[in-house]
C-alpha cells in the first residue's frame, strides 16, 4: 500500500515516470490554444472585428450524440422579423472539427421566425457555436456542448 | 454515385399569417475531401454547398453549407404564410451542377 501511494505521488510530481506526464501536460494546452485560434480566426471571417453579445440565441442539440456523423442541430433566435428588425444570418461553428465552418443559415423577414434545423458532422466532444448577424448590425453568440460517443469525419 | 433527388415538405395550403414549417432532404454524399479511398488517395471534395428557397422568384432562405454538414442534407425552416405562389428550391453542388424542386402552396 504504501509502495503504491508513493510511485503515484512520483508520477503526478514528474519524477518517477517524467517523460509521460510532461507530455500530456506539454500537448494539452496548445491544442487548446489551436482550436481556440481557429474558432476566433472563422468567427472573425465572418462577423468582422464586432464582439458579440452572449445571448438571444438558442441551440437545441443533444448533450450526448452516439453518432457524430450526424447530429441533430436546431437553432432559434429572438427576432419579431419584420421588414426593419430581422436576423440576417447565423452562423455555425464547431471549435473541435477539421474546420471550424459549419454553416451559414441566411433568413429573411419572410420566414416570419428566425429558427431552422440540419444535421451536422462532429469529429469529437466539442461545443458548438452559433453566431447571430441581426439586421441593425449587433452580433449575438450562444454555445453548447455536444458529448459525441462515435466521431464523424472519416470512419 | 446516384444522382442526387431532392425531397421537399411544403404543405398544400395555410392560413395567412400562420408560420408552417418547410422541410428539405436531399440524398447526397457530401464527401468531405478528408477521406481517403480504397486506393489510399484522398477522395475529392463534392458537398451541396449551397441551397436556396424562394417565393416567386424572391429569396425567402439560404443556407451556405460546409463539409461539416451530415451526408444527405436535412434543412428546414419557416415560412410565414402571406401569399400563395410556387417555392423554388435549390442544391448547388461543387463543381456547379444544381439539382432544383418546387412546391405550391395555397394560401387562403
Amino acid at each position: 500500500m504504501t509502495q503504491q501511494t508513493v510511485s503515484r505521488r512520483a508520477f503526478v510530481g514528474g519524477m518517477g515516470a517524467g517523460a509521460l506526464a510532461i507530455t500530456v501536460v506539454g500537448i494539452t494546452p496548445q491544442a487548446a490554444f489551436a482550436d481556440a485560434k481557429m474558432l476566433a480566426d472563422a468567427v472573425k471571417k465572418a462577423i468582422g472585428d464586432k464582439t458579440p453579445e452572449q445571448g438571444k440565441i438558442t441551440i437545441d442539440a443533444p448533450q450526448i450524440a452516439e453518432n457524430g456523423s450526424t447530429v441533430p442541430l436546431s437553432i432559434e433566435v429572438e427576432s419579431p422579423m419584420t421588414a426593419d428588425n430581422y436576423v440576417k444570418a447565423v452562423h455555425l461553428f464547431a471549435d473541435k472539427n477539421p474546420a471550424a465552418e459549419v454553416a451559414t443559415l441566411r433568413f429573411t423577414p419572410a420566414n416570419g421566425q428566425a429558427r431552422a434545423s440540419v444535421r451536422v458532422r462532429l469529429a469529437q466532444t466539442q461545443n458548438v457555436v452559433a453566431v447571430a448577424e441581426m439586421s441593425d448590425g449587433k452580433i449575438y453568440q450562444t454555445q453548447a456542448a455536444v458529448k459525441v460517443t462515435i466521431g464523424g469525419c472519416g470512419g | 454515385m446516384a444522382t442526387p433527388r431532392p425531397r421537399v415538405r411544403v404543405p398544400k395550403s395555410a392560413k395567412k399569417g400562420d408560420i408552417v414549417e418547410i422541410k428539405t432532404l436531399i440524398s447526397h454524399a457530401m464527401e468531405t475531401g478528408r477521406r481517403k479511398g480504397k486506393d489510399g488517395k484522398l477522395i475529392p471534395r463534392k458537398i451541396i454547398n449551397k441551397f436556396t428557397a424562394t417565393l416567386d422568384g424572391e429569396l425567402i432562405f439560404q443556407a451556405d453549407l460546409q463539409p461539416a454538414i451530415s451526408a444527405n442534407p436535412y434543412i428546414s425552416f419557416p415560412l410565414k404564410a402571406e401569399k400563395s405562389g410556387t417555392i423554388a428550391f435549390e442544391w448547388h453542388e461543387d463543381g456547379g451542377a444544381v439539382y432544383k424542386k418546387s412546391a405550391k402552396i395555397e394560401v387562403a
